[in-house]
């Protein structure tokens, strides 16, 4: 059984490492906007126009 | 045009940077948002601009001193975007607090649920098969390791309001949570140390997370109506023209005004705030406050009202906090007794806890006893006597009523309806009978032209375009008749008191007095103060401006009467303005002519027949029968204090909200009892397992996991099905009028 000595903090580590990234998205305010998350992605202004459809060079 | 002083609404950082929050409307797709943060961040000065969509708000800073914080408004119209100053009110920004320690707790409660229950999967798999018991210590220390601080913070909620119902004497559904989940803790932990084969972290645990859920979902509700109609009040918020002592005019907001400000007021304005007239004579419309339609003639020394409309010549006012015998007083003090006897109240839910919360801790006790007598040892009874109050916890049950208020919450808010109370919903389902007001509710806030079809459609047109030009309210009227686009004509010259007028296609055109346009005023006297006249060449036309019906007014009560529903009106204005009104909607039971006073009375006599009463009205005369009611509606063009007594307040020209409204509670409320009785059935088929003492942790676990999702799920049902007309999102702001 020592494999537990292992496992067990891996496994508590990830899921505190889940757990933290939660509450910094939560405090730096990634929640304030949810609908304008979902549509910022579509902006594509800040690409060079020549490259917008896709194509590379 | 006089300046605009916003520096009410703007904070300034370190003196280096201004910030102002603005709420805008017209948000409606993802080009707006770089359309939006471009065009302000063209503005010279501006640092930085950021559009927060599901809010409809944009957060502004720029380098103080740069710029005039105006500009940022108009750079805004000039893009094609309304936008209004907003200052975060104090309900708002406490339920946004809340809310997010309520995630914080409901993300710890959910790493700690899941890391416990994959400790507890693998003992349960052990205990059958081969674990030993030292393995099966280190896990339980490793689950009390992570279950005691999670519990400590994620149950504050529920601990501090436990504490709180129990200091005052009460009990709520805090008490039983908060007992149970500190025994389970701590009989564990006794176990754990000794050895023994269960503990019921996972319980404890998973049971706060089931709860928390809840409750964030309650206030994510809460909060979306709360900003929603934190816009709404931006946007409606007043603005005064402030005389300085230098004699020059500054536009400030109404909320930056104080007491011994002069303000001036022009024809056609809305007063901004309560005074004594300084200057000039005018007829004020206090409709929207009292009621009464015909104009209330005022001189200097005369008290006039916030949201009262200027009909006559301009005044000066000198704003004063009115006191003494007038209308407003008499208002407060009846809130005051009727919000009283509001809070008295007893709601679903906490009237389930009541008999709740002493059964189930004498269960506890009783089982606990009754084992000692049977012989166990003390030992076993504690465990037994914990085991029985975990799989009691009222997790169902404090889920049951929370799941169904969102999930309606929810519909209304898509049909334009927002709810100030969540226990309105279930107040609203008792409802038999529906007291209407009737100036403002039966009846647009804004007056409309009665007569329009009666002229050519031309004539007409010509007629709306040129009261563009106007401020006078009549004009305003005239020009919701305006069909094509909203182009004032050129070259438009005003003859102060009588009218304007303009060339248009060769010919002179006149809009005004009867007399003024050389056409015959109409016969009946009292209609003198609605009638606006219009001249083109040879064609004139005289239009009759009156408080005209909402649009779906008829089949509305039609159709609450076909439900059963007793529809009556109480209104303030006189009796003969009532009766034509009551006479179209097949209403047979009126008043008119009532005070605030008389309409708590009347109020006060249905209730002693028995009746619920659902009041719906908006005017500051209607302010204490809304709180005195059993439940109340209010449509947003109300004034504000209206809007904070109703339970209810619902947007745009159509009063269908009120019938939808009820239809949804009612629905809501067939599901909250199903709900409960569900609680109460589980609750019947589990206590006896746990008495008997055969409850393992494992079951435990699959019980109140089970009974929650069974009742969230009957939650979803309180969605009505789709409307036909139903956009799938609308905005809210589009609704209310400009």
């Amino acid at each position: 059984m020592n494999v537990l000595v292992f496992l067990v903090p891996l496994a508590l580590s990830l899921g505190l490492a889940a757990l933290f990234g939660f509450l910094w998205s939560l405090r730096s305010g990634q929640y304030e906007d949810m609908e304008g998350a979902s549509l910022r992605v579509l902006d594509d202004s800040d690409i060079e126009p020549d490259r917008r459809d896709g194509k590379l060079r | 045009m006089t300046a605009v002083d916003l520096s009410h609404f703007v904070t300034v950082n370190d003196e280096k940077t201004g910030h102002l929050d603005l709420a805008v409307e017209g948000i409606d797709c993802a080009a707006c948002i770089g359309d939006i943060e471009g065009g302000l961040a063209r503005v010279p000065g501006v640092l930085a601009a950021r559009v927060n969509y599901t809010l409809r708000r944009v957060a502004v800073d720029w380098r103080e001193g740069m710029l005039e914080p105006a500009a940022l408004i108009s750079a805004l119209a000039r893009l094609g975007y309304q936008a209004r100053p907003f200052s975060l009110q104090a309900a708002e920004s406490a339920s946004t607090a809340e809310l997010k320690h309520l995630l914080r707790a409901l993300a710890i409660a959910g790493f700690a649920a899941m890391n416990i229950m994959l400790l507890s999967v693998s003992i349960w798999a052990g205990n059958v098969t081969d674990i030993t018991p030292e393995t099966r210590d280190f896990f339980h220390w490793l689950s009390a390791l992570i279950a005691l601080p999670a519990a400590a913070f994620a149950g504050q909620p529920f601990f501090a309001s436990a504490f709180k119902a129990l200091r005052t004497r009460r009990t709520n559904m805090d008490v039983p949570i908060s007992i149970g989940v500190t025994l389970a803790l701590g009989v564990s932990l006794y176990e754990t140390a000794t050895h023994a084969e269960h503990a019921y972290f996972d319980s404890a645990v998973m049971l706060l997370f089931f709860l928390l859920a809840g409750r964030t979902l309650d206030y994510a509700m809460r909060r979306k109506t709360r900003t929603a109609a934190g816009n709404l009040a931006a946007f409606k918020a007043e603005s005064a023209e402030k005389l300085l002592p230098d004699g020059t005019g500054i536009t400030v907001p109404a909320a930056a005004l104080v007491r011994g400000d002069t303000i001036l007021v022009r024809p056609g304005d809305r007063i901004a705030a309560d005074g004594v007239v300084l200057t000039g004579t005018s007829g004020v419309d206090e409709s929207l406050v009292t009621g009464e339609t015909l104009p209330r003639e005022v001189a200097p020394g005369a008290v006039v009202y916030a949201g009262t409309l200027n009909r006559g010549g301009a005044l000066t006012l000198s704003v004063s906090a009115v006191s003494g015998g007038t209308l407003v007083d008499e208002v407060q003090t009846l809130l005051d007794k009727a919000s009283e006897a509001r809070s008295r109240r007893v709601i679903l839910a906490d009237r389930a806890a009541r008999l709740y919360a002493p059964v189930v801790h004498l269960t506890a006790a009783l089982s606990a006893t009754g084992w000692l007598i049977a012989g166990a040892g003390l030992h076993q009874a504690v465990i037994i006597a914990t085991t029985v109050l975990i799989i009691t916890c009222p997790c169902a049950l404090a889920l049951a009523v929370p799941a169904v208020q969102v999930v309606a919450a929810g519909a209304l808010f898509r049909r334009g309806i927002f709810l100030n109370a969540g226990d309105a919903i279930e107040r609203l389902a008792q409802v038999d009978t529906v007291v209407f007001d009737k100036t403002g509710t039966l009846t647009l806030p804004e007056p409309r032209v009665a007569n329009a079809a009666s002229f050519p459609a031309k004539l007409v047109e010509d007629a709306a375009r040129l009261a563009l030009s106007s401020r006078h309210p009549l004009a305003v009227a005239l020009t919701g008749e305006l069909r094509g686009e909203r182009r004032p004509f050129e070259g438009v010259t005003e003859e102060p008191g009588r009218g304007i007028r303009a060339t248009v296609d060769g010919d002179e055109c006149r809009l005004g007095s009867p007399e003024w346009c050389g056409v015959a005023a109409p016969a009946d006297p009292s209609e003198a103060g609605s009638v606006i006249a219009f001249r083109h060449g040879e064609h004139t036309a005289v239009f009759l401006i009156r408080q005209a019906l909402r649009p779906d007014a008829v089949a509305v009560v039609r159709r609450l009467q076909e439900r059963g529903l007793d529809c009556r009106i109480v209104s303030g204005d006189r009796p003969e303005a009532v009766a034509p009104i009551a006479e179209a909607l097949g209403i047979a039971v009126w008043t008119g002519g009532v005070r605030p006073a008389g309409k708590i009375a009347a109020l006060e006599a249905l209730a002693a027949e028995g009746r619920r009463v659902a009041m719906v009205g908006d005017g500051l005369n209607d302010a204490p029968a809304l709180a005195a009611a059993h439940v109340s509606l209010s449509p947003i063009g109300a004034v504000d204090l209206a809007q904070a007594e109703a339970d209810l307040v619902f947007l745009g020209d159509r009063l269908a909200p009120v019938c939808e409204a009820i239809d949804i509670a009612r629905r809501a409320r067939r599901l909250m009892t199903g709900n409960l009785l569900f609680s109460v059935f589980y609750n019947l088929c589990a206590v006896p397992l746990a008495i008997l003492g055969v409850v393992t942790p494992l079951i435990a676990a699959l019980a109140m996991s089970g009974s929650s999702l069974v009742v969230t799920l009957n939650a979803l049902r309180a969605r009505p099905p789709k409307l036909a007309h139903e956009r799938p999102s609308p905005v809210p702001l589009k609704a209310m009028p400009a």
